[in-house]
């Protein structure tokens, strides 16, 4: 009996054990399947696509379509639009990052008049999605002159307090002595700031990166409303543009080289910092 | 709760907040605003001027027969999307769970589709159902199904179902893998003593101890089906045929930019704006709750 | 080398008074150990010397200097934390050389004075370590080191052995002593612990609900404490407290107190107050024999271990000097034996 429950687990022996692995291995493949066509589409000719079914193996056509898209792309080269959704998520990430951390900072250590009022107006702006200004924003944005620019692509989405109310959390629980022995030793508040609290959050700002970087490259609705120019375009955006008006035939090993070239940053990140990654999820959800 | 230690002064404190607050100030509070205020006029044809209408573009919304389409369309949407996506990674979330040794292999191999932006999803799932080239299509003719999701709106709708949740069946995936791991082992394993099988076990303590976490994705999965998948509808369907995939987001975004009808999208915007009051309180309140349990 | 003083110092958070005017002279040298139970304000005395905390009134001077409005790093002041504050992401010297590197003191001056602490410390061979790597007591090494580079005027501590385990609270704090003593900084030292200020201390300041009761050397305290509480507080076992009615000759009206190792066992109807054994903790040097008087309150007899205890249920008498007897006021005040 000992032996049976060495693992203190209740477990299926045998049989149940490969239909657990069978059972996952389908749902991998299904959850795969999808990128796996795509990969393989972005690797053979147009006649093979569009004469069906199309092959379920890779061809020889990979350096060519890839070239093709990185190069030349459809309306505009997908190496520019790498750049721009590179720069943009960049952008978001980093930049609401800094602001965040600053107005973290200043309003768990410091009492200054007002500061309640900041901090239920920062804390407002958690529930609403751009989706659901995306008029007046665009206005705002318009009136800004900012229509085709990156700034005009990064500043809206980092209006929001997720981030701020994360480093808040965080902070709150640094122990006070830490800031206390920082003011025996004679830090002033951004020595404090920068010798001790940045270095302490290393693995919270790593971690809201990864979900930040994400989120900034894979936005569709904002930079489909203010990039007009295509060379402006971000490339998850821009696969749509890709697609013919009319009735002609859609370009797809270029299309599909694109879009495995625009989900290939987010899967690297995820895949290299899937620690942090799972670590920023759970905690930008709670 | 409050920091004891706290540095004095007040002018550094206003210069760290002052670049959250310029931002959020003209790109948030300002066209927030904007949004419930032109939600109170119509412009006229040419666009030169604005008629107070006080509540009646909310009330023309209400009594408009596409809007109320709409709503039940994004119900329906959400509705399938929550119940799909978490279904599967419930599944699988389960059979990881019962593996010892591995399942952090099938993470590893489950977690990639949430770096897929939902527009490349569409994209990837319009390309497998593309009625001219679509291999998904094609075999599904070979079988004599004639699938046509550019006529046929319950197959339109099925295709943006299933595009919305493949990419979410990670982060459901995710958590309920944690919230699997985060239950006793002893719990289970008393239960297997008094003699439950694998799925009495489930049904009457691991479901319920998992609750929390369904109930939490339940609330996040609806918020996502409400905004995020914009980009599966715009690539797949346009929101068509005849409107039959025109969730509420989606005709925020036809009316206000594509018709040009500034006064109805605005009062769309806040309409949704207190959708997602509603749905942050109840996130909120059960959150509460959980820290209680 | 510091003196402090402490005239009339108070803090009130809002409406709540914590301290309620406290004054001393401390000498150059001095160790100073504040004593209390927890939420007596002994802390947050501390605190407003290390200017951590505003003062709501009173002055605090440091060598003759008011200091009210100087930030902690002006006082020329160094502090020791209850949980060490060590900085998690610094190694062991940087930790202690954070002070030095601030005041900008040259990079060969800021090694020699973190060497020569760790020397002291016995801390030589993890200057290059990260506080996590380290045991509790080392941490607590650390956490002097970097009070001990700074060079300071004075010391603070903080209930500084609290997180440590009792064997190795006993040997920090001869270390402390002997630190003390060889360095020779006025020091300020909180504890609620009153072994530890009994040994410490060269003075004590006894803290009840932010009033210093009583401020003296410890053996002058344990000896002559001036209030009820002061008695009940230094001292262990705690001492024994009756009603005056209870005891004959007593002043109507006090309450009268008796150490336990001052009472003496006897046969019935020969002590001052009878009663009957409860108990008896035999701990070998001592033996504390716990009775309930005849009026149904508690009192404890420490006697020599050797002596044999009497068995539970034994009836007795109980003896002291009269010269041992205190008495106390409705207030709580020592009233003079005539």
């Amino acid at each position: 009996m000992a032996g049976r429950e060495q693992h203190g687990m209740v477990q299926k022996r045998g049989v149940g054990h490969w239909f657990t692995h069978l059972g996952l291995i389908i749902g991998v493949l299904i959850i795969f399947f999808p990128i796996w066509l795509a990969f393989v589409a972005s690797t053979v000719t147009q006649p093979e696509i569009v004469h069906p079914p199309m092959p379920l193996w890779p061809g020889d056509q990979f350096f060519n379509n890839y070239r093709d898209a990185l190069v030349s792309g459809v309306n505009a080269p997908v190496a520019k639009m790498l750049l721009n959704s590179f720069v943009m998520a960049m952008g978001i990430a980093l930049g609401k990052i800094l602001i965040s951390l600053l107005s973290a900072f200043a309003i768990v250590y410091f009492r200054f008049p007002g500061r309640k009022v900041f901090f239920w107006l920062i804390f407002l702006t958690l529930m609403l999605p751009v989706e659901v200004r995306i008029v007046p924003t665009y206005e705002v944005v318009a009136g800004f002159g900012m229509l085709n620019s990156y700034s005009g692509l990064i500043f809206p989405l980092i209006a929001s307090a997720t981030a701020t109310f994360l480093f808040r959390q965080f902070f709150m629980t640094v122990p006070d002595e830490l800031a206390e022995a920082a003011r025996v030793d004679g830090a002033r508040p951004m020595r404090f700031f920068w010798d001790i609290l940045l270095p302490m959050s290393r693995t919270n700002i790593a971690a809201l990166f990864v979900i930040l970087f994400i989120y900034g490259w894979n936005q569709y609705l904002w930079p489909l409303l203010i990039t007009t120019d295509p060379s402006m375009n971000t490339i998850v955006m821009g696969i749509k543009q890709m697609f013919p008006s009319g009735d002609d035939i859609a370009d797809w090993p270029v299309i599909m080289a694109t879009s495995i070239l625009a989900m290939l940053p987010p899967i690297i990140v995820v895949i290299s910092m899937q620690k942090l990654f799972i670590r920023g999820l759970v905690d930008s959800e709670k | 709760m409050e920091k004891r230690v706290t540095f004095k002064g007040w002018l550094l404190p206003i210069c760290l907040l002052l670049p959250q607050v310029i931002v959020t100030a003209v790109f948030f509070f300002y066209p927030a605003g904007q949004a419930v205020w032109q939600s109170l006029f119509i412009p006229d044809p040419f666009g030169l001027k604005s008629q107070f209408v006080g509540l009646g573009n909310f009330e023309f919304l209400l009594g408009d027969p596409y809007y109320r389409a709409a709503f039940t369309t994004t119900a329906v949407f959400s509705i399938l999307v929550t119940v799909a996506s978490l279904g599967m990674a419930l599944f699988l979330a389960v059979l990881a769970d019962r593996l010892i040794k591995g399942s952090g292999v099938y993470r590893t191999l489950l977690i990639w589709p949430y770096a897929v932006a939902p527009a490349v999803a569409g994209v990837l799932w319009l390309f497998m159902f593309n009625t001219r080239v679509g291999v998904v299509s094609w075999y599904l003719g070979i079988l004599g199904y004639d699938w046509n999701h550019v006529l046929n709106e319950a197959e339109a709708m099925g295709l943006v179902v299933a595009a919305s949740s493949w990419g979410r069946v990670s982060y459901n995936f995710l958590f309920f893998l944690a919230g699997l791991q985060a239950i006793p082992k002893s719990v289970i394993e008393a239960a297997a003593i008094d003699g439950a099988r694998f799925w009495t076990r489930f049904r009457t303590i691991v479901f319920p101890l998992l609750s929390p976490t369904t109930f939490f994705l339940l609330v996040v999965n609806i918020v996502y089906a409400f905004f995020e998948t914009f980009g599966v509808i715009h690539t797949i369907t346009s929101g068509g045929p005849q409107q039959a995939t025109t969730i509420l987001v989606y005709k925020v975004f036809a009316d206000g930019f594509v018709g040009q009808d500034l006064g109805s999208s605005a009062a769309q915007s806040v309409i949704l704006l207190v959708v997602v009051g509603l749905l942050t309180v109840i996130q909120f309140k059960f959150i509460e709750r959980r820290v209680h349990y | 080398m510091a003196t402090v003083k402490l005239s009339n110092l108070k803090k009130s958070f809002g409406k709540t008074d914590v301290i309620h005017g406290v004054d001393i002279d401390i000498s150059d040298g001095e160790f100073i150990v504040i004593v209390g139970p927890s939420g007596c304000g002994k802390s947050t005395l501390l605190r407003m010397v290390a200017g951590l905390e505003t003062v709501t009134s009173g002055e605090v001077q440091i060598n003759g200097a008011g200091v009210n409005e100087m930030e902690p790093m002006d006082r020329n002041i160094a502090m020791v934390f209850q949980n060490y504050a060590l900085y998690p992401h610094m190694k062991v010297f940087d930790n202690m050389a954070y002070g030095l590197k601030i005041a900008k003191t040259p990079k060969a001056e800021i090694a020699e004075r973190v060497q020569s602490a760790a020397k002291l410390l016995q801390l030589e061979e993890y200057l290059m370590r990260k506080p996590r790597e380290l045991s509790g007591g080392q941490r607590q090494r650390v956490a002097m080191g970097r009070a001990i580079v700074r060079k300071p005027d004075v010391f603070l501590f903080d209930e500084p052995l609290s997180n440590l385990d009792a064997k190795l609270r006993v040997q920090m704090r001869l270390e402390i002593k002997q630190l003390q003593r060889s360095l020779g900084v006025t020091s300020l030292y909180v504890t609620h612990d009153q072994v530890e200020a009994m040994t410490l201390a060269d003075r004590m300041i006894v803290m009840n609900g932010g009033i210093a009761d009583q401020i003296g050397a410890p053996l002058e305290v344990y000896a002559n404490p001036q209030t009820e509480f002061v008695a009940g507080f230094i001292g262990s076992p705690a001492t024994n407290f009756l009603p005056a009615a209870l005891v004959s000759g007593a002043p109507a009206g006090t309450t009268v107190g008796v150490r336990p190792e001052h009472a003496t066992l006897t046969t019935p109807d020969h002590g001052l107050v009878e009663g009957q054994v409860s108990y008896s903790e035999a701990l070998g040097s001592e033996t504390l024999v716990h009775l309930r008087l005849s009026s149904d309150a508690a009192f404890t007899v420490r006697q020599n271990g050797m002596e044999p205890a009497p068995e539970e249920g034994h009836a007795c008498g109980v003896l002291w000097n009269s010269s041992d007897q205190m008495h106390f006021g409705a207030d709580g005040r020592r009233i003079a034996t005539p």
